[in-house]
């Protein structure tokens, strides 16, 4: 039977060699590409466990198939010597696993306090979690922004987390483990970057309808962009567009329509207090939008101003019935948003 | 012709049911048999349903951004999914073996308390056709504030707050509408069928084991038994707690796990997984249980270190309480208790390593057969090394907080679940199938069945590990194109499709088989317990008279003695004693007190379910006819006696008793 050669040693190992390489080329969310020092370490550590793992699955599973092929029953076999057990061996059996797993244990530990210590000079951005959208929050430079965290480059940031509904779990592979936003308490969590680069991130506990589509991107900017960054952050919407112009007409609509329910644009209409949607301000500068489910491009505006539940079901922002037009100003205005 | 006595006809609510044969024999059936194969069969068909909304999920799954499902309905799937596979499938299809399989494995005649079981069965029914009628009439939405661009359909009127309802999500808030209190409700009436079975066999195995059989000479299922049976006794009522939290929440407006309430959703988790962890081993014990049966029987060699599996079993489900927080790695948990943790999820891989090195031990130097039992059994310690090991990264905290919510969990339990307790199942279907049916199953289809199973089983699971390592979060409707995903989800959707396939095989086999199998002597495979040394398919009877048990693997024993080398040599005699056995088991000499069928347990048991729609409507009419159910139950139950009088009994029973009932 052609089937029990793939069982045989050889093509066994070889086999498991090719599941093992198997690993996928350019995933964004891949856990096993750290960029950073605390994802590296959390990376050296699964390695250790990893080829651990790999040589008691090569030792146990060679001693089954070997008991498998040499011990099949055959006519010539004599009836088995009747062995009820040795106690040397089961002692033997019992101390080297716990031998094992004691050098698991002692980096386990060490590593576990080590990512939870605050790191020293850290930055410090706050991430509020809502279905389903992340929202940073720059306390030492009075920014908010929403779906994109930026950062600079090979800097410790300190995020302090909580969730505004129900429990969200943020998670950045390249840079750190996941760690939950829980309503009414505090979480926190360090990501370090070594380079200018763009991460993906991805709500990892199931919140609700849209769960999967609770996304996010983080970008790491040298010093210096992002001193710029934080410059440009900082100051309001440009409030003087010619009237009569397309951009003008969006304004309106974002005044008139019901957008400011719910979504602040700075110098345009900031009301005090929380609003329950992504601050708007700076719309422009960020690369994706609703939850970091959607490139920011007009294509996508255009389908998710027209009907928002479509593209990511149970969200809180309603269908406002705003005619092609309309649609087409507001996006013009939202491109200014820079 | 048999010996059984017809117990005379007494005047209760309702008259004791008389038919043998039929519909209603089975409904009032309180034979252990019976019952174990009822329960068989209806996880099986749950086993089915949950199957076919795996198969929902990944096609879904099988190309990134699909729209095959909405995002309610894969929700509303994933969540049925988890809930079936546990509460509906693995759980009942364990208790049939435990209902058929104890007694004659310590050589009673039934359980302790018979009614008891039936009872168990019928809530488990019960419970069960609750929890699914929410496709009937359950309702679900967005939450509130939210729009939806489509009306919910049916498949999405189910529970959708996954199998663990972690709060406040699953509360009314963020998942209005009915349907995730069938869930909680629905888990309620299931867990009350646990207990009651628990209790029962507990009682069974202190009590009921038969001459000689003490408590070091029980086969290791009945020993697993016990340990599942106390780990029910104890983690259930931790969830029937949490879940009575989530029924008051979501129905009478408390704030047990409402943060602007005062209350605390971390709260939940931790009473959920104190349950949970332990529902991992209730889960998995049983299949320790049957391969360790199956695994010397084709072996012809003794289980290596008996006392070590039994202790190991206790140990694991003794540590399985103080490890929950592992599902937790990534919450609002403070570092210490990350550690602490950690080091106890370690701690629980010593006993499981024993347990498969001792199997390994029980093959290495044998005889094996490899027929299908034996092939699920090997097919078990494979796959569960696998569970196993990935377990063991999970105890690496840094480690697990980069995998937990990914599919690399997903590929964890299943290796555990599928891989462990399913192969398992399989394995012990196979291997009693003579005893219950008295037919052979087909060997050629079983392994067939084997085959397409282990190579389904690791394309569709496999893949998952380094998927989840790569960015696949658990639980997500689609995924991006550029998370370049989208391959070895296709294949793990084709993995689940060859899955399907060997289902039906096995399912073809079994049609089969039990009714043109070839017919199967008592002790097709020269077994070790005493539950083959009795005639197959079992008389309804068991035991024609209490068998005295003087070893551990007693029937085995009887055949077998050992040369000077230590090896098997049959005993003089052997095929005398088996044919006396034979015609013993079949004509009993003594008189046989059978526990007499009943009504209360059905009429109790289908009260259960009124009252959860009483509570979901909030319908006194309802309640009420839940009450009385329960009341007509429980009265005709206690005034029941517990003993008919015979006919044949000695004494006549005096007139002015008898005139009580007449």
């Amino acid at each position: 039977m052609h089937i029990k050669k793939f069982l045989k040693p050889k093509n066994f190992i070889l086999c498991s060699f090719l599941f093992i390489t198997a690993c996928i080329e350019d995933a964004p969310l891949d856990s096993l590409s750290p960029a950073g020092p605390y994802a590296r370490t959390i990376d050296e550590l699964f390695w250790l466990t990893f080829w651990i793992a790999v040589v008691i699955f090569f030792i146990v599973q060679g001693a089954l198939l070997f008991s498998v092929f040499y011990f099949k029953d055959s006519p010539d076999k004599p009836e088995p010597k009747q062995i009820h057990g040795n106690n040397f061996l089961e002692i033997l059996w019992t101390i080297i696993p716990v031998i094992i797993l004691a050098s698991i244990a002692v980096p386990t530990v060490r590593t576990i306090f080590d990512l939870a210590r605050e790191p020293d000079d850290a930055l410090k951005i706050e991430v509020i979690g809502h279905q389903w959208w992340f929202e940073y929050k720059y306390p030492d430079y009075g920014i908010t922004t929403a779906n994109v965290l930026v950062i600079p480059e090979d800097t410790p940031i300190r995020l302090e987390m909580w969730s505004n509904d129900v429990l969200h779990n943020y998670w950045v592979p390249k840079l750190n483990g996941k760690r939950y936003l829980v309503p009414g308490q505090k979480t926190y969590l360090n990501l370090h970057a070594d380079n200018a680069e763009e991460f993906w991130a991805q709500c990892g506990e199931y919140c609700g309808l849209s769960h999967s589509k609770m996304r996010g991107r983080v970008l790491s900017m040298s010093e210096s962009d992002f001193d710029a960054w934080v410059i440009n952050e900082q100051k309001n919407a440009d409030n003087k567009l010619s009237e009569g112009s397309l951009a003008y007409e969006g304004q309106q609509v974002y005044l008139n329509a019901g957008c400011t329910q719910c979504h602040v644009i700075g110098g345009v209409w900031d009301v005090q207090g929380e609003r329950i949607a992504p601050n708007l301000t700076h719309f422009a500068n960020r690369n994706v939008f609703a939850g970091a489910a959607l490139k920011n491009n007009s294509e996508n505006l255009t389908k998710w101003l027209a009907n928002p539940a479509e593209l990511k079901p149970g969200t809180f922002m309603p269908n406002l019935e705003l005619t092609e037009r309309e649609i087409e100003a507001l996006i013009e205005y939202l491109g200014t948003l820079k | 012709m048999t010996k059984i006595i017809e117990p005379k006809k007494q005047r209760n609510i309702f008259s004791r049911p008389s038919s043998e044969e039929g519909v209603w024999s089975w409904i009032t059936t309180v034979d252990h048999k019976r019952i174990g194969i009822m329960y068989g069969y209806a996880a099986f068909f749950f086993l089915l349903v949950g199957g076919l909304e795996a198969l929902l999920l990944r096609i879904q799954l099988s190309q990134p951004d699909n729209n095959f499902l909405s995002a309610a309905e894969y929700n509303a799937m994933f969540t049925m999914h988890g809930t079936t596979m546990i509460f509906l499938a693995i759980m009942p299809i364990s208790a049939a073996f435990f209902n058929y399989l104890l007694p004659l494995q310590i050589g009673a005649r039934d359980v302790a308390f018979p009614r008891l079981n039936a009872l168990s069965f019928w809530i488990f029914i019960a419970g069960g056709l609750f929890l699914y009628s929410t496709f009937l009439f359950g309702t679900a939405g967005a939450p509130e504030g939210g729009y939806l661009a489509e009306e919910v359909s049916r498949l999405a009127s189910a529970p959708n707050g996954g199998w663990f309802g972690y709060q406040p999500n699953a509360g009314l808030k963020y998942s209005p509408g009915t349907a995730m209190d069938y869930w909680a409700i629905g888990l309620q009436i299931l867990g009350i069928a646990s207990l009651v079975s628990a209790f029962n066999f507990i009682t069974t195995i202190l009590n009921m084991r038969t001459k000689g059989m003490r408590l070091m000479r029980m086969p290791v299922f009945t020993w697993m038994t016990f340990a599942v049976s106390f780990l029910l006794a104890f983690s259930l009522p931790i969830i029937a707690i949490a879940l009575f939290f989530v029924t008051f929440d979501r129905q009478f407006g408390t704030t047990f796990f409402l943060t602007e309430g005062g209350g605390d959703p971390v709260l939940w988790q931790h009473l959920f997984w104190l349950f949970g962890h332990p529902e991992v081993y209730i889960l998995i014990l049983p299949a320790f249980g049957i391969v360790s049966e199956v695994l010397p029987t084709f072996s012809r060699k003794p289980l290596f270190g008996y006392p070590a599996i039994v202790f190991a079993g206790f140990g694991i489900a003794f540590i399985g309480f103080g490890v929950w927080a592992h599902h937790m790695f990534a919450s609002a948990i403070s570092p210490v208790a990350q550690a602490g943790f950690g080091l106890s999820t370690m701690i629980i891989a010593v006993p499981t390593g024993v347990k498969i090195f001792n199997w390994l031990g029980t093959i290495w130097g044998g005889r094996l057969t490899l027929n299908t039992p034996m092939l699920f059994a090997l097919g078990f310690i494979g796959m569960f090394v696998i569970g196993g090991l990935s377990g063991v990264t999970h105890s690496v905290v840094p480690a697990d907080t980069q995998q937990t919510d990914t599919y690399y969990i997903v590929a964890h339990f299943h290796y555990v679940l599928f891989g462990g307790a399913l192969f398992g199942i399989f394995s012990g279907l196979y291997f009693w199938f003579p005893k219950v049916w008295g037919r052979m199953y087909n060997e050629t289809m079983g392994k067939i069945h084997f085959w397409l199973m282990i190579i389904g089983f690791n394309l569709t699971f496999g893949p998952m590990h380094w998927l989840g390592l790569q960015g696949q979060v658990r639980r997500t409707w689609v995924y991006a194109e550029e998370t370049n995903l989208g391959f070895w989800n296709l294949i793990v959707t084709i993995g689940a499709f060859i899955l399907a396939i060997a289902t039906l095989v096995f399912m073809a086999n079994w049609i089969y088989s039990r009714r043109k199998g070839e017919v199967s002597p008592f002790d097709p495979w020269d077994a070790r317990t005493i539950e083959w040394s009795i005639p197959s398919p079992t008389p309804v009877w068991n035991f024609s008279k209490a068998p005295e048990v003087k070893s551990l693997d007693d029937f085995w024993h009887q055949k077998y003695g050992e040369d000077e080398d230590g090896r098997a040599v049959r005993r003089e005699g052997t095929d005398e004693l088996l044919l006396q056995l034979e015609e013993e088991g079949l004509n009993p000499k003594e008189e046989i007190h059978l526990p007499s069928p009943s009504y209360f347990p059905v009429i109790m048991a289908f009260g259960l379910p009124f009252l959860g729609y009483a509570i979901i409507y909030k319908s006194i009419p309802l309640a009420l006819i839940g009450v009385i159910m329960l009341l007509i139950g429980g009265f005709g139950w206690g005034t029941e006696p517990l003993e008919e009088e015979f006919e044949s009994s000695e004494e006549e029973p005096e007139s002015g008793e008898s005139k009580n009932y007449e």
